[in-house]
């Protein structure tokens, strides 16, 4: 009688799992490591729901457009999570998204009206220094200083490719020469932003190029307060990271209900602490302690996305023409 | 040769070959065809293709040109601690490539060991960046395998040759031009090509410590049609290009490693009479001394950053450790069962292309074979689901080729050796390979399966394509860690993972050696 109970009760379970409708989500891979927000979303988006949450890991903003790409139409993702402005034409061009149904007022530092990519979190980019130290506060001091940075590979980081455009959008034409000048600051390039961070951190280079919450990491999970970023008198170029659903889903409405969620309070209030950015909408307690140490520019830059997409070929071969003579 | 009776059929192993040269050369078409046109390969490209080939080429040189006075200071001298030293000396190979620069970084960096001392006295700072600091960082990963190398071909001649030659009154001059430089003909080639394929590929270091994009390699150009342009067209034409280089190396080392071997022995330990005057101890000594330098010193920063965080690591990292380990012990079943078959293939004469296929696992992009085996697996399966044995598959074709190096040279030696004996008392086939072959090859089969052990332990290799949710293997964690600016848990996650592959290397290594002789 026992078994027949358990056979019962597994048949019934088997039937409930196919019942359970599944959400998959694309997103780059620190979202979805233990320490990074992925594990808490999942329990907070599953908790009403009723559905499970599959995220999936790639790399980062760069691969998972590529993934996207690869797989094409019978692509298995539902939303695709993680791509930042810089990226937003390139995805747009695949035909593979589709528009979303979500309502939201951000506080973003820029004007947002996308019908098709929701932002979710975004942050300054920054040189990260130690608290101790005096910092440059235009490219052209940092140029005309002895300082020496870590920057990362345009071609394979997004950060990387961030820094190109803040420059840009900047000195527009006279890029090239402000990188000649930064040429001998230039300590190394780096694959990615973590070989890059760690070899700040192990005191090789006076700067990295980061986020101006890069600070608030070790002010809040450190309680280290030896951290700074540099504030540039002529702004700081921003980093919008951005979600949207495929055309292709079979889950459209759960997808919108994912999309909602992440702009809700629930989400919002994870993100500043677990992906070190600035939440898109500001949940009601306001931004955990520590954040009002970080530096606020005065100017925030930011390249539409067209303009982001026609200037990075240019600056690219600008970047590797003042740097690799 | 050919046509003569062998003691081993070479079927089973042409068959591995062949396998393994299909899974790469699909895994590269499968990338071509999915290819929109895009644009051809560029200037860019082509000084890609310049600085690797330099750099490359420095890194080869260089590591073999160190690694024969070492190998000779190690193979003439007894001392208290060499075995554990030539073990300890394979580490900086098995490392993860980002825990090594960081280790490399805290000798040799602009606060380094090197430059604190240098400041302290009142000199000049140097830099690491810069060419200069990739080959440093490629000798440092690589003289330690050409070393083995090298030495395994010392421990080739049998010990009565020097015997003979102490007989003789042969002068240490004497016995280099008739004993070790024939031997050092044969070996040479191969680590040569061996060092050169491997740093062929290099990305991460190159970047990191050539200080700009004025070190771009091949790796890096693919990364970038792959990313930054969407061109798996021109990801597909380069990734053909660096195997059709490293394919290149390999025949040419193949050509020039051409020769008889030494004979039979009687497997007594090595005992040599020369090398004792004062000078030649000095330099040996020294020799040692400093190679162990500058392996081990990387070594003890990469273990004193990673110590007081390794007992305080997350559950997580553990789960992940226990991955890793399941993965190595799979790729490690998998290299030995294509290995073998295929060094023995090699020994009967059917060198060339087994030969070759075998090198192919050197040469091709982690990151186009990933994407390849992806478009291939993707229709008919949920990627995520063969995580294990894709990850497992391909870290044993990348230790392939090391795997033959260290292989094929003995195989030969004993089917040369004893395979007309087996022939006569009609023991040939199965009889033989476990009678015979297997135990005389002992050694040989525990280094290349600790190697391969390690390697894999180590290799983040293809895994960013398939990681599900559940399937994460320790390097993984340890980039995980330090994306999430825990620098110091993926300090301790990093000698964790140094001390399984180290570990898993030495267990493997040791249970090989069957005497006291490494």
């Amino acid at each position: 009688m026992k078994h027949l109970f358990f056979a019962a009760g597994v048949l019934s379970a088997t039937v409930a799992a196919a019942e359970t409708p599944e959400l998959t989500v694309y997103t780059y891979d620190s979202f979805v490591s233990d320490w990074g927000p992925g594990p808490q979303i999942k329990e907070a988006f599953e908790a009403n729901c009723g559905c499970t949450l599959n995220l999936v890991g790639v790399e980062d903003g760069a691969a998972l457009l590529a993934r996207l790409k690869l797989e094409g139409e019978n692509s298995d993702a539902d939303v695709v999570l993680g791509l930042d402005t810089n990226l937003i034409v390139a995805a747009k061009d695949t035909g593979l998204l589709a528009e979303h149904a979500v309502m939201a007022e951000y506080d973003l530092p820029v004007e947002w009206n996308d019908s098709t990519f929701v932002p979710y979190d975004w942050g300054y980019f920054a040189f990260v220094l130690n608290a101790d130290a005096d910092a440059p506060d235009s490219f052209e001091a940092l140029a005309a200083s002895d300082m020496k940075i870590v920057i990362q590979d345009p071609r394979s980081s997004t950060p990387g490719l961030g820094l190109l455009l803040w420059i840009k959008s900047v000195y527009g034409d006279r890029a090239p020469e402000i990188w000649e000048g930064l040429a001998d600051n230039v300590l190394t390039v780096t694959k990615g932003w973590s070989e890059a961070y760690g070899l700040f951190l192990e005191g090789e280079a006076d700067m990295v190029l980061s986020y101006t919450t890069s600070p608030a990491y070790h002010l809040i999970a450190e309680e280290d307060a030896s951290k700074k970023a540099a504030a540039f008198d002529e702004g700081h170029y921003m980093q919008v990271e951005v979600a949207a659903k495929l055309a292709g889903s079979d889950q459209s409405d759960l997808a919108d209900q994912f999309l909602t969620f992440m702009v809700s309070d629930a989400a919002q209030a994870i993100l500043p602490t677990t992906n070190w950015m600035y939440p898109a909408v500001l949940p009601e307690a306001g931004l955990p302690e520590g954040f009002e140490t970080l530096i606020t520019p005065e100017k925030s830059l930011l390249l539409s996305a067209e303009d982001a997409a026609a200037t990075r070929d240019e600056a690219l071969a600008e970047w590797l023409g003042a740097l690799s003579q | 040769m050919a046509g003569r009776a062998q003691p081993v059929k070479p079927t089973l192993g042409v068959s591995a070959a062949a396998l393994v040269a299909a899974l790469i050369l699909a895994a590269l078409a499968a990338v071509a065809l999915r290819a929109e046109p895009g644009r051809g390969l560029g200037p860019s490209d082509w000084a890609a293709l310049k600085f690797t080939l330099t750099q490359a080429c420095l890194s080869a040189l260089i590591s073999v040109a160190l690694a024969i006075p070492l190998a000779r200071a190690l193979a003439r001298r007894r001392f208290y601690g060499r075995s554990a030293l030539i073990a300890l000396l394979g580490a900086p190979f098995i490392l993860p490539v980002i825990v090594a620069i960081l280790g490399l970084l805290q000798v040799f960096g602009r606060s380094g060991w090197i430059n604190t001392a240098l400041e302290a006295l009142g000199l000049p700072a140097v830099s690491i960046y810069g060419l200069h600091g990739v080959v440093l960082a490629h000798v440092f990963f690589n003289l330690p395998l050409a070393t083995r190398l090298i030495l395994q071909g010392w421990q080739a001649i049998p010990a009565e040759r020097f015997r003979l030659a102490a007989q003789l009154n042969l002068s240490s001059t004497a016995m280099f031009r008739l004993i070790e430089w024939p031997m050092l003909a044969r070996a040479m080639p191969s680590a040569l090509a061996t060092v050169f394929a491997i740093c062929l590929t290099s990305f991460a270091v190159a970047l990191s410590l050539g200080g700009g994009p004025k070190a771009t390699t091949i790796e890096l150009a693919i990364y970038q049609a792959f990313r930054f342009d969407f061109d798996l067209g021109r990801a597909a034409m380069l990734s053909a290009l660096q195997i059709a280089l490293t394919a290149t190396a390999g025949l040419m080392a193949l050509r020039l490693a051409r020769g008889e071997g030494f004979g039979a022995g009687l497997d007594r330990p090595v005992q040599r009479w020369d090398g004792d005057t004062v000078a030649a101890r000095g330099l040996d000594t020294l020799c040692i001394v400093l190679s162990a330098l500058f392996l081990l010193l990387p070594l003890g920063a990469i273990i004193g950053a990673g110590l007081a965080n390794l007992l305080s690591l997350p559950e997580v990292i553990f789960r992940a450790a226990l991955t890793s380990i399941l993965v190595a012990i799979v790729s490690t079943v998998i290299l030995l069962l294509l290995a073998l078959p295929m060094a023995m293939a090699i020994a009967t004469g059917r060198g060339t292309l087994v030969e070759l296929s075998g090198i192919l696992g050197l040469a091709a992009s982690p990151l186009v074979i990933g994407t390849g085996l992806f478009i291939i697996l993707r229709p008919v399966t949920n990627p995520a689901d063969w995580a294990l044995p894709v990850t497992a598959l391909v870290n044993a074709i990348s230790a392939l080729p090391f795997a033959l190096r260290i292989l094929v040279p003995n195989t030969r030696d004993e089917v040369a050796r004893y395979g007309r004996l087996a022939l006569s008392l009609d023991m040939a086939g199965a009889p033989f390979v476990w009678r015979v072959l297997l135990p005389r090859l002992r050694p040989q089969i525990g280094f290349a399966a600790g190697l391969a052990a390690a390697l894999s332990m180590g290799d983040l290799g293809v895994i960013a394509f398939f990681a599900g949710p559940d399937f994460a293997t320790l390097p993984l964690q340890t980039y995980r860690l330090m994306g999430a600016y825990k620098m110091d848990a993926a300090a301790g996650a990093a000698l964790l993972l140094l001390i399984l592959s180290f570990g898993a290397f030495w267990a493997l290594d040791r249970g090989g050696r069957w005497h006291a002789e490494v």
